[in-house]
């Protein structure tokens, strides 16, 4: 273990160029340009004002702004999930020709499918805080919570990742039954709800470990108040042991890549 | 100890044959199936079969390498566990330093890329750090020569211009250790000869090369000792003319079935000097190529051709025992003829094959042919390159030295200079 991690950071550049390559390739070849990284939040946050709105007639209660900015503070995380899984899924066999010729540490495709994506993220992020200033949603010390979240995000997301992409490779229908989750797994995650609009139950929906992060996030953005610490420390500790384990089985698998692809 | 850059102990490979589960739709029901039947379980170690068997070998520091063998041998199967892509079923490989693998040199191109951010990913896969390429970028642009076309994708080159940008750039990684493997075919002629320039120039650095050619003139120019794989097991090792001449031998059978209707049919093909017929002969020496012929039908006038190609399949010389003068010949069933063609081997260092057939002069029908009946390694002591051995020398060499020019006249160059 030690020795993949030593190994890893010597490759550090090639992980740099791959990160470097998909973000070249995503942008020069769609017209729109960095619009593209800002489009599929676009699309989220407009489907969850219609939601909201619907929420709103029923409830009687009127739909303000910190709803609006609710919605767009936690639909760039989740898309930023669902780009990198749907990305790392398929990066290894995109190239296989490289994972059956050249000896390197592999998981820097899982790896650079994840840090692209994080750059989408960091695009949109710019809208997402022009929108908020706009908003006059106003900032409070609570967003120091906000790179901690990002890190255990990504942190969950790499494991995912890299256990994924291993699997997608020995069995090609995994792409899509990921593929499901993530067109699904939308429901299941506060997006466009707040946990707290189901009442009591809600709660049960945290035990999904991006849940809470994403209730962070609009905890610390939006409500200008901490994220709650127990559920945080869950998402926590359930990021560290996919990373370890995905690391892990990654590893496990990566002598037998070349004749299995 | 520190002066073994390679070593592999007694590796094996195993592989399984037939098709393999590549998705949870089949592997789950025949999981399923498995539990209630026993067959599926009997009939999968049935279709192993090992790729390796129990390889051995130990490379120095600076040594060139070569691995030959025939389609199947194993040879790709060694490469890999050598580059690590593969991890050996049973035994152990062991590398000392940076080991690159110059395989397939294009593998981490991306085309819509241009070539000079190719030549930085390339780079990057084959393990050179962002400085390094930077400090290389011109020579590899240079070497590869397509300098007008270096900011184009490299969707748009041509598969020649693709390929020389992919040699190039493995070509400059600098390793301890080089795994070679059919590259040096890259390119048109001037840059295949630029190719064997630049792998001469590695292996003089003092790099560790390991080569897995079937172009056997490269083993035998490069390499020291060379190992010959057979069904996966070493068949020969040691110095790499002996292996070469031991596996051009082992390629010489007689052409397979449908020769038994002929009526006349070419039964032996030899060709000797005076130190034996081992396959492997030297320049300028003369030898002796025997054939023998058996007719099961009587057959009128027919005569014997020999041909001797090279490697890339130019005829070095053609003939018939007609041309020759010796007129054709009757047979009758039963009979056997035999013949001797006395030749002057003067061709340059390379792969040659001998070639023969037999045919009726009056129809110019052939009756029986032979193609590569055999292949010999002719070796020569001088370094002369095309096909023909004229024995070149050098016979007379002088400088003759410029009048030393007076001052005045030096004055005026230089004024001339200046203008």
């Amino acid at each position: 273990m030690p020795d993949n991690l030593k190994e890893l950071y010597r490759y550090r550049e090639l992980l740099y160029m791959f990160t470097y390559r998909d973000i070249r390739v995503r942008y020069k070849q769609s017209i729109m340009g960095l619009f593209w990284a800002v489009l599929m939040p676009i699309l989220i946050v407009s489907a969850g004002i219609v939601i909201r709105y619907g929420y709103a007639l029923a409830s009687h209660r009127p739909l303000n702004m910190a709803d609006i900015a609710g919605v767009a503070v936690k639909s760039l995380p989740w898309a930023f999930v669902v780009s990198s899984i749907r990305f790392s899924c398929n990066t290894l066999v995109a190239n296989q020709n490289v994972v059956t010729k050249i000896y390197f540490p592999k998981e820097v495709f899982p790896l650079a499918a994840v840090l692209a994506s994080l750059f989408d993220l960091v695009i949109a992020s710019a809208a997402v805080v022009l929108f908020l200033f706009m908003a006059r949603i106003g900032w409070s010390l609570q967003l120091l919570w906000a790179p901690l979240l990002l890190v255990t995000l990504v942190a969950l997301v790499v494991g995912i990742g890299m256990i994924v992409s291993a699997a997608s490779l020995f069995f090609r229908d995994v792409k899509y039954i990921v593929e499901v989750f993530l067109t699904f797994g939308i429901f299941f995650t506060p997006v466009f709800y707040d946990v707290q609009m189901l009442g009591h139950r809600g709660e049960w929906l945290l035990f999904n470990p991006i849940a809470p992060l994403l209730e962070g996030f609009s905890d610390c953005i939006v409500r200008h108040q901490a994220p709650a610490l127990s559920w945080l420390a869950y998402s926590l500790s359930f990021a560290l042991t996919f990373l370890l384990a995905g690391f892990v089985f990654f590893k496990h698998l990566e002598p037998a890549f070349a004749e299995s692809i | 100890m520190s002066d073994i850059a390679v070593r592999m102990e007694h590796v094996y490979k195993k592989f399984r044959k037939g098709e393999i589960y590549d998705s949870l739709r089949d592997l789950i029901p025949a999981l399923a199936g498995k539990l209630f039947r026993q067959t599926e379980l009997d009939q999968r170690d049935s279709r192993e079969f090992w790729a390796l068997q129990d390889l051995c070998f130990e490379l120095k520091r600076g040594e060139a390498f070569g691995i030959i063998g025939h389609n199947g041998a194993g040879k790709s199967t060694a490469l890999k566990i050598l580059s690590r892509i593969m991890r050996p079923t049973k035994g152990k490989l062991l590398v000392n330093g940076r080991l690159s693998a110059l395989i397939e040199v294009t593998a981490g191109f991306h085309p819509d890329l241009t070539g000079r951010e190719n030549i930085f990913l390339h780079g990057a896969i084959l393990g050179m750090s962002r400085r390094e390429i930077q400090s290389k970028l011109d020579q590899i642009i240079a070497f590869s020569g397509i300098e007008e076309f270096i900011d184009t994708p490299v969707k748009r080159y041509s598969t020649g211009m693709f390929a020389r940008l992919g040699f190039s750039v493995a070509a400059h990684v600098d390793p301890e250790v080089m795994i070679v493997d059919e590259v040096l075919s890259v390119g048109d002629y001037l840059f295949q000869a630029k190719c064997v320039e630049r792998m001469k120039e590695i292996i003089r650095s003092g790099a560790t090369v390991l080569f897995v050619s079937h172009n056997l003139r490269n083993i035998s120019e490069f390499c020291d000792r060379c190992l010959m794989l057979e069904k996966g097991r070493t068949a020969a090792i040691g110095p790499a003319h002996e292996v070469v001449a031991r596996y051009l031998q082992s390629g010489r059978e007689l052409p397979a079935e449908g020769r038994d209707a002929r009526p006349v049919t070419i039964t032996n093909a030899r060709l000797r000097s005076e130190c034996g017929d081992a396959g492997r002969f030297t320049s300028g020496e003369t030898v002796w190529l025997d054939l023998e012929v058996t007719a099961r039908a009587s057959c009128s006038k027919v005569a014997i051709a020999p041909w001797m190609t090279t490697e890339a399949n130019e005829i070095v010389f053609e003939t018939t025992t007609e041309r020759l003068g010796c007129g054709n010949f009757n047979l009758e069933a039963g009979d056997s003829f035999r013949c001797t063609f006395e030749i002057h081997l003067n061709v340059t260092s390379g792969i040659y094959h001998l070639s023969t057939l037999i045919y009726r002069h009056e129809t110019q029908t052939i009756l029986d042919e032979w193609p590569s009946a055999m292949t010999i390694y002719v070796s020569s002591a001088d370094d002369v390159r095309g096909v023909a051995h004229c024995f070149p020398k050098v016979t007379h060499q002088e400088i003759l030295r410029a009048p030393e020019p007076n001052v005045q006249a030096r004055e005026a160059d230089g004024d001339r200079a200046c203008v």
